[in-house]
């Protein structure tokens, strides 16, 4: 079966979608994502949706479903680049991403990942213990 | 008011409902709407064409270019003959959803399009009509 390539780089996982996909293959992605976040212990997941033409609610759905796994797995997503009269058609379809970050380049998304992550240390670090994150808290820069 | 062109798609697999898209963004592209606009059409195409396959064991997309000048509009036609829908405004509110999807799938697409009309009794199939004005 067809799959979008996930690469990994250092301690994020990046995946470009640069096809139209039909629902099983979006499917895949969000199966095949989780088990290489599980798989690799990756900090964060990057994905660009530049070449979407559109975003409907099945893809909105993967997307969010994504970001609320790999934040279960301790890994941070963002999602990057959605062009503007995606941004505008998904609004009014009524759906907001809720819990998915995105910021508006890779470059601006790779600094958001690099960026929650030092903050996680630092507060594993001062924390000290995973006691104190056991009952969350722990939303990157949030 | 005249239909200028015409072409039915099946609806019967995934990769046909991908295909109705890309037929609704090109012609869309064709009749020069704006790309907000082509966005929102095959948006709410993609909706409906997932529906129809869906909720409706598979069905049809029928595209005609609407001729009333000095205005040209795209209207799309879904059509199967699955169970139905038997209480259509509460199919249409924001959040229902009987499947695996986000229930925003009819409502939204109304609010994407000038137009839209659907039409399902129990046992009888649904007809969703939407149409865009340029």
């Amino acid at each position: 079966m067809e799959r979008i390539p996930i690469l990994k780089m250092g301690r994020f996982l990046l995946v470009t979608i640069q096809v139209d996909m039909h629902d099983q293959l979006a499917l895949a992605l969000q199966d095949d994502l989780t088990s290489q976040i599980a798989r690799t212990g990756a900090r964060g997941v990057l994905i660009d949706i530049s070449s979407l033409e559109i975003v409907d609610s099945f893809i909105g759905r993967v997307l969010a479903n994504i970001a609320s796994m790999s934040r279960i797995l301790d890994a941070e997503t963002v999602v990057v680049g959605m062009q503007p009269a995606v941004a505008i058609t998904l609004v009014e379809l009524g759906l907001s991403l809720p819990g998915v970050r995105t910021a508006l380049n890779v470059e601006r998304g790779m600094e958001l990942l690099h960026a929650s992550l030092r903050a996680a240390e630092l507060e594993e670090y001062d924390g000290g213990g995973e006691e104190d994150d056991a009952f969350g808290g722990h939303d990157g820069l949030s | 008011m005249t239909v200028s062109r015409s072409d039915v798609r099946p609806i019967r697999t995934e990769a046909e409902v991908v295909a109705a898209r890309q037929a609704v963004r090109s012609w869309a592209v064709e009749m020069k709407f704006s790309l907000i606009d082509q966005t929102k059409l095959v948006t709410a195409a993609s909706e409906l064409a997932r529906n129809a396959l869906n909720y409706g064991g598979g069905g049809q997309m029928r595209m005609e270019i609407l001729e009333r000048s000095p205005r040209q509009g795209l209207r799309l036609t879904f059509e199967d003959q699955g169970p139905g829908i038997a209480d259509v405004e509460q199919a249409l509110r924001d959040g229902f959803t009987t499947g695996s999807g986000m229930g925003l799938g009819l409502g939204g697409s109304r609010r994407l399009v000038d137009e839209f009309e659907i039409h399902s009794a129990p046992g009888e199939g649904t007809r969703v009509t939407v149409v865009k004005w340029r």
